[in-house]
């Protein structure tokens, strides 16, 4: 059971093996994908022809690699404009909400927080439905009483970033607002005794100190909007962001490209992962 | 506080206020009102809707819409059941068993699958799996199977899906209070004569209680609410009630119906979590931010 209890041999390499299957299960689907893009076949099926770059390059030869694939590119753009604006909004907003949260204090409050998690626990799909029908509900109200046509109020990319920050904003919120419980107050009274400005204590000492935890939120963020699925499904109009267009593509069958630009996904989440990563580990103390 | 300093704060209190009111309001209660609303009114004529349960009494009359509520609520329990199975002798490697470096190697190691897209993951499943693609090729090569098999479009393929999905947020909660429970406890009752099952059984689970209901609760509302991997694995036999829900709103637009059942998919994920920290006298708040 643990290293300081007698273990017989048979257990140990039981737990060994189960070990290194779990890790090959995990893995496996990933290997796949990414051995696939370079196959030289046109299906992302065994058996192995060899090698080939022509799902990133290609353009001719019936074959469109992904920097030759319009749409797929325009969807990864799609992609990163979205998640800029949802990372954004949730820095902004979640900022102000760890201050509300650590700082004021107002009848309401423990309800308030409460609130502010439960976007958590619905279900992404229902988010996306509800938002979907409110806003519809507000666009044929100023329909029918000013004769305002508001489109950003139907299926749109204004609609996918609201659906996404609904509930991105709640983790950014706990992420920014876990840092700022710990930040000790007397630093500010001290700037404030030395004659500081509020404003100024708030640049040079409180954000400075919430740097880590602002930078932990955006890349959380900026992750989740990108990966998102469920709630754009819902809200989407005619440009779908890349989760989407891929969706699209995999249920009409499958072609490389697909594996190709999932290489490019997980070389960029694994860079996402590293600043997520190497943040906590340097202010372990702060 | 001073007298001229109580309107600024005051004024700061509702800067502070407004974002957030702005987005719980706008985007979370006044949208589920309006749910709610669009799920209790039934069309009568065009544009004319009046005050009805006609939605929820089709989901009843209707057996494949009960059938499919049921069957997505069954494989998720399943599937939360088999997660944490999976899932809880690596996380007690990772927490007792492995030392030092490794140790964190082996903690980040599972957390890099899930930074990777769902849409990528479930790519990578369906390589493996579909007639022509890797696992029925290798079974076919090693002389098991005579010709390839079909191994996606069984409930069995969306199950492996979902698991693979949750692993990530069963893993990290239990390394979490399997760290916090002490060596010396165990110790302590094998020298009073435990053996492996009753030290789990006495000792281990109930510590590790709280780490598995929170990773439970989570696994089981994500995978309830799940999409993609139920409809690519489990193709047009998956049967899953996202995908109705999907099927009222966007393919047939009838929103009143798709409303009801967004409003049962809801009540029934907000059951099962209440329960879940009711059963284990937990708070909402610490769950959510363990994990």
């Amino acid at each position: 059971m643990i290293p300081s209890l007698p273990r017989p041999p048979l257990s140990r390499y039981a737990t060994g093996g189960y070990v290194a299957a779990f890790f090959v299960f995990l893995f496996v689907p990933l290997v796949v994908v990414a051995a696939f893009a370079f196959n030289d076949a046109n299906y992302p099926a065994p058996p192995w022809r060899g090698f080939t770059l022509d799902w990133f390059l290609g353009g001719g030869s019936g074959r469109t690699g992904l920097f030759a694939d319009g749409p797929l590119l325009k969807s990864v753009g799609t992609s990163v404009i979205v998640a800029a604006w949802v990372t954004l909004l949730s820095l902004f907003v979640g900022t102000a909400n760890a201050f509300l949260l650590e700082r004021a204090r107002f009848r309401g409050k423990s309800a308030l927080s409460l609130l502010m998690l439960a976007p958590l626990v619905i279900p992404g799909v229902i988010l996306g439905i509800s938002i979907l029908a409110f806003a519809s509900r507000l666009a044929q109200l100023a329909d029918d009483i000013w004769g305002l046509e508001l489109d950003f109020l139907r299926p749109g990319l204004p609609l996918v970033v609201a659906g996404q920050f609904s509930y991105i904003v709640s983790i950014a919120t706990l992420t920014i607002a876990a840092r700022l419980k710990r930040f000790d107050a007397t630093l500010e009274e001290a700037a404030l005794n030395l004659g500081a400005s509020r404003a100024a204590v708030l640049w040079t000492v409180t954000l400075p100190f919430l740097r880590p935890a602002l930078v932990g939120a955006s890349a959380l963020s900026f992750l989740m909007s990108f990966e998102n699925f469920n709630t754009t499904l819902m809200l989407v109009g005619s440009d779908p962001p890349l989760t989407i267009m891929m969706y699209g593509r995999m249920r009409e069958g499958a072609s490389p490209v697909l594996n190709a630009v999932s290489l490019f996904l997980m070389v960029a989440s694994a860079l996402i992962a590293l600043v997520l990563l190497r943040r906590p580990a340097r202010d372990a103390g702060g | 506080m001073s007298d001229a300093a109580a309107p600024r704060v005051r004024l700061g209190l509702v800067l502070l206020l407004a974002p957030a009111l702005l987005w719980l309001v706008g985007l979370i209660v006044l949208p589920h009102l309006e749910l709610a609303a669009l799920s209790l009114r039934a069309r009568v004529a065009p544009r004319v809707y009046e005050l009805s349960l006609s939605q929820y009494r089709t989901f009843i009359d209707e057996p494949l819409y009960w059938h499919t509520f049921v069957r997505t609520a069954g494989i998720s329990i399943l599937a939360t059941i088999c997660t944490l199975l999976i899932a809880f002798p690596a996380a007690w490697y990772i927490a007792k068993l492995a030392r030092g470096r490794a140790k964190s190697v082996l903690f980040v190691l599972c957390l890099i699958p899930f930074w990777v897209s769902e849409t990528v993951r479930t790519l990578g499943w369906m390589i493996l799996l579909r007639e022509s693609g890797v696992l029925p090729r290798l079974l076919v090569d090693l002389g098991i199977t005579v010709a390839p098999i079909e191994m996606l479009y069984h409930d069995a393929t969306i199950l492996v899906g979902l698991v693979y999905t949750s692993l990530l947020f069963m893993v990290v909660p239990l390394v979490g209070v399997l760290e916090s429970l002490d060596d010396s406890l165990i110790e302590a009752a094998y020298d009073l004569g435990g053996n492996s099952w009753s030290i789990l059984r006495q000792i281990v689970v109930p510590h590790a209680a709280p780490g598995i209901a929170a990773g439970s609760i989570v696994v089981f509302m994500l995978t309830l609410g799940n999409y993609l991997t139920p409809t690519l694995l489990g193709g047009k036999n998956s049967l899953w009630f996202t995908e109705q829900i999907y099927t009222q709103f966007i393919t047939r637009f009838n929103w009143e119906q798709g409303a009801a059942f967004g409003f049962l998919l809801l009540v029934l994920s907000t059951a099962i979590v209440w329960l879940g920290l009711a059963l284990t006298g937990q708070r909402f708040g610490d769950v959510m931010r363990r994990s």
